[in-house]
């Protein structure tokens, strides 16, 4: 069962990031330049058919992948090493600046990550791929310090960190030796799940018209302008949808699979 | 639990003034001057001054967080830099669209997700129970948004059974219309939240039946319904409280993105149009009121849980 949910996961991962990886050497047809006639529906030649300005819908599917991938790695390392930094900081500070950061962090992550994700691209001066990186990485990080801050809490409160201390050991080199490995099963999967929302989060964002502006569309962008063509065109509607449902079910099984098989225990349960 | 409600109502009072506070420092932070929204382009240096004198952004940082808390304790949340008018009774005209919304919403979602949670954990084995958790695993992986896409167009546009959108002028006057005008967009928020409830449920659910106390009750003489009824709920409850808070809050915070596919007159679209115009002071009263509906979320799933569960309430006199 474990094993399952890992390969359905690797596979769906595996698909998209073959796809984006192929956007940037080869596409199907010029996403910005007219294939055929509007509003197509699906065939041999256009997979998804066509957009109401003719241009191949299949291809822009296809550049959405990589999109939502770049969005998610960015987000996701931004969100990883924020957090990881701020929660050991955190873990290993003293107590009122430790209560005040705990404070503030519950705060934050009282605000979903889509409204933080807005706040910070109202800020920016238009919206670009980097300020939904950004935005939604912040928002990570949040979620991930308080998350890494208790895992070190309690890594720290092991004998063998008192024996490591009396053996001469420093801080920094307790750090990298006792707390990142043991934490880091916890927070890789944390990472992974976190992934997958970032690519909710972001195709939102652009579903809202504060994402990356074309020819980067992401598969939000695409459901926001085919919603208006929903009639004539439905594959508008339901092929990034369906992508996205794909990436996200597979990274979601990637996480639970490498849940299981960093963690036999919790798998066990 | 009178001591522990006061406790409670002055870590919610605590908070929320915390919460503006970090709400002050994130708008100041960022970069850009909410004057701007006053200007047109090109203003030269004189309008740029008379437009930061009228905003206030001319003063010392502390002299703005100073008279941004003298306005809060006069619950007054100023006026809109573009429409001129006060934020707070539009916030409130605003929430007539919202608050039924995220609480039909909620409600479904409770009703769709608790019984069809409890039956995948109970019938695990069966191939039902695991279609159950199997679509919750979809309804996880997709974003809201496009559920109402693909309602709009099933139901309002192919099958013409309901509005695609809009929400009626006269508001709650017109009584039938807006409550066709919310039946999709509560469908699209209950569907997807019942996906991510449905798995707290179950896996509260296969809890309470590994547990002891349940067993014992069934070797004591119990029937399991009567088990289950009696010592099953009452536990598995509590962690599922804990969640339908987190839950209604994030719907009430989500519902941002499902006002705008169904272009209903909600608080998310007021946002939106806040962010877009750099209206600054729509956008802080419409997030300190939606953190203030938060918090008091948080507040009243920390009662109940201590109402339903004793050993919560222990622990605190002990201390």
């Amino acid at each position: 069962m474990r094993r399952t949910s890992l390969w359905i996961g690797a596979i769906l991962v595996g698909i998209n990031v073959a796809v984006a990886l192929l956007t940037l050497v080869w596409l199907p047809y010029d996403p910005t330049a007219m294939a055929g006639g509007r509003l197509q529906p699906p065939s041999w030649a256009h997979w998804a058919g066509t957009d109401r300005l003719g241009r191949d819908y299949f291809t822009q599917v296809m550049i959405g992948a990589r999109i939502a991938l770049t969005v998610g790695i960015g987000a996701a390392a931004l969100g990883g090493l924020i957090g990881t930094t701020l929660g050991v900081l955190s873990a290993f500070a003293q107590r009122g600046i430790d209560d005040a950061l705990a404070a503030t962090l519950d705060i934050l992550i009282a605000f979903p990550t889509l409204l933080l994700a807005m706040l910070v691209v109202a800020a920016s001066d238009g919206a670009s791929l980097g300020t939904a990186i950004l935005a939604i990485g912040i928002a990570m990080s949040a979620i991930l310090a308080r998350l890494v801050r208790i895992l070190t809490k309690r890594v720290l409160a092991q004998d063998y960190i008192t024996a490591a201390r009396c053996s001469g050991l420093g801080w920094g080199r307790i750090v990298l030796v006792h707390v990142l490995p043991n934490i880091a099963p916890t927070v890789l999967v944390a990472i992974a799940l976190q992934f997958g929302l970032a690519v909710i989060a972001e195709a939102s964002l652009s579903y809202l018209g504060l994402g990356a502006p074309p020819p980067n569309a992401s598969w939000g962008q695409l459901l926001q302008s085919a919603q208006s063509t929903v009639y004539n065109a439905p594959i508008g509607v339901i092929a990034p949808g369906l992508a996205l449902m794909a990436l996200v079910l597979g990274i979601n099984f990637l996480a639970d699979g490498l849940r299981d098989l960093l963690d036999p225990e919790r798998g066990a349960a | 639990m009178g001591r522990y409600l006061l406790r409670r109502t002055f870590v919610l009072a605590l908070s929320l003034i915390a919460a503006g506070l970090v709400l002050f420092v994130l708008l100041r932070l960022l970069p850009g001057d909410p004057a701007a929204a006053l200007l047109s382009v090109g203003a030269d240096e004189a309008q740029i001054a008379a437009a930061r004198a009228q905003v206030g952004s001319d003063q010392p940082i502390w002299v703005q967080l100073g008279m941004f808390l003298s306005d809060l304790a006069r619950f007054d949340l100023g006026k809109s830099f573009v429409s001129g008018t006060p934020v707070l009774p539009e916030i409130a005209a605003r929430l007539s669209v919202t608050l039924p919304l995220t609480v039909a919403s909620f409600l479904l979602a409770v009703a769709i997700a608790v019984p069809l949670g409890i039956i995948s954990a109970l019938r695990a084995d069966r191939w039902y129970g695991a279609l159950l958790s199997a679509v919750s695993q979809l309804g996880i992986a997709v974003p809201v948004f496009w559920i109402g896409v693909l309602l709009i167009w099933l139901v309002a546009v192919k099958w013409r059974m309901l509005p695609a959108s809009g929400f009626p002028m006269k508001g709650w006057q017109d009584f039938p219309g807006a409550f066709r005008a919310l039946i999709l967009p509560v469908l699209t928020i209950s569907l997807v939240m019942s996906a991510s409830l449905m798995r707290y449920v179950r896996s509260a659910t296969l809890d309470v039946l590994g547990a002891d106390y349940l067993r014992n009750a069934r070797a004591l003489g119990a029937s399991f319904p009567r088990a289950l009824i009696r010592h099953g709920i009452r536990n598995g409850a509590v962690p599922v409280i804990s969640i339908l808070g987190i839950e209604l809050a994030s719907t009430l915070l989500g519902a941002v993105v499902v006002e705008r596919v169904f272009a209903l007159p909600g608080l998310g679209s007021m946002l939106l149009l806040g962010i877009q115009q750099r209206d600054y002071p729509t956008v802080q009263g419409v997030l300190l009121v939606s953190t203030l509906l938060v918090l008091l979320i948080g507040f009243v799933a920390d009662v109940v849980q201590r109402l339903i569960d004793p050993r919560l309430r222990e622990t605190v006199a002990g201390r």
